[in-house]
């Protein structure tokens, strides 16, 4: 089984029934994987706080909601994370590809990468790596956590899980 | 006429729906007007209510009517693709376009000056868009909840506030409540 296909099956034994994503390289495989499931409504987000915006929507509405996204995007969304998410105590599981680690080819990439986990920590925001495939072993009990406590919850998965792009 | 004066002019038709309003000043008329567990305020992140609307109503059946502004709307652009492309017969985007940011002091919007939210959506593709001067509001809105088609207008009022309250209500008991009334 594929990790793009593998991802989507915790999603849908953890019950997730609504997924934006924003792409990124890293990700097609599994936004592939997410629009072709009948189980998920997949509504692609032109920006990642408007994703938020639409996964708190759906959770009110009764669906268990997830957001795709890259690593580039905790820059774009704080705002919506401090005073929608955290706020209002909403479940939002983040899967994030982790541009900028080992393996990157783009330099720029980089300048968020070094960035990412202290914006995570300055938001008390519980933070998963995968660095090798076996680490998504956790992804269905870190999704169900999530739910459990009605936070945002931030999966990094950089370019050694993804094993290159 | 101003945004407070619209409101209770729609308050009889948006009573029974689920409502997201907006940020700030709007959210606080409303509250004012007629608080209820099936309002959403929104007490930060300025331009999302459009997106929390379209979610909610995505995944389940009862309407939900969005009161948004202009300058929010052009804050958060990106939502109108989203919603003409992810159309529900159960979803209302109220725009009140004031042509000025209400809540931070009035300053002008483009959407004031050379902008048109109305061609705007439009141009986003969604199929129903109905701009209406303030007073026809009501009107348009029954119009769209009468309706199986979504609907999003742009009702033109005069820029100016009435000054209420801020909402103290605890965050957790707006969206708890709320929920439930979803679920009703
Ligand atoms: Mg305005």
């Amino acid at each position: 089984m594929s990790i793009h296909r593998k991802i989507v099956d915790d999603l849908i034994g953890a019950q997730v029934g609504f997924v934006t994503t924003v792409p990124c390289k890293q990700l097609a495989g599994v936004i592939a994987e997410v629009d072709a499931h009948p189980d998920i409504l997949h509504v692609p987000s032109n920006k990642e706080d408007e994703g938020m915006g639409l996964c708190a929507g759906a959770w009110m509405g009764g669906t268990r909601a997830a957001i795709i996204m890259q690593n580039t995007a905790i820059g774009v969304t704080i705002n919506a994370l401090a005073t929608l998410i955290q706020y209002y105590r909403m479940p939002l599981p983040m899967l994030i590809s982790y541009r900028g680690e080992l393996g990157e080819p783009v330099a720029c990439q980089v300048e968020m990468a070094v960035h990412t986990k202290a914006l995570l920590a300055q938001l008390n925001i519980p933070t998963y790596h995968f660095h090798r495939e076996e680490d998504a072993g956790e992804l269905r009990q870190i999704l169900e956590y999530t739910y459990m406590c009605n936070k945002p919850v931030a999966v990094l998965m950089d370019a050694g899980f993804w094993k290159g792009y | 006429m101003i945004r407070y004066e619209m409101l209770q002019e729609i308050l009889p038709v948006i009573r029974d729906q689920l409502v997201v309003c907006n940020i700030g000043i709007p959210s606080q008329e409303l509250h004012a007007l007629e608080d209820r567990p099936g309002n959403f305020y929104m007490l930060g992140t300025m331009g999302l209510a459009s997106s929390i609307g379209l979610g909610l109503a995505l995944v389940q059946d009862k309407t939900v009517v969005v009161i948004d502004g202009d300058g929010s709307v052009l804050t958060n652009l990106g939502s109108l693709p989203t919603i003409a492309n992810n159309p529900r017969g159960n979803y209302v985007l109220l725009i009140v376009d004031n042509g000025s940011y209400g809540s931070t002091g009035d300053q002008p919007t483009y959407a004031g000056k050379k902008t048109s939210l109305a061609e705007v959506a439009r141009g986003c593709g969604c199929d129903h868009v109905v701009e209406c001067a303030a007073e026809e509001t009501r009107a348009a809105l029954e119009a769209a909840l009468a309706g199986d088609r979504m609907t999003v207008i742009v009702s033109k009022c005069e820029s100016g506030n009435a000054r209420m309250p801020v909402i103290a209500m605890d965050p957790v008991v707006i969206r708890d409540r709320f929920m439930a009334a979803v679920a009703e």
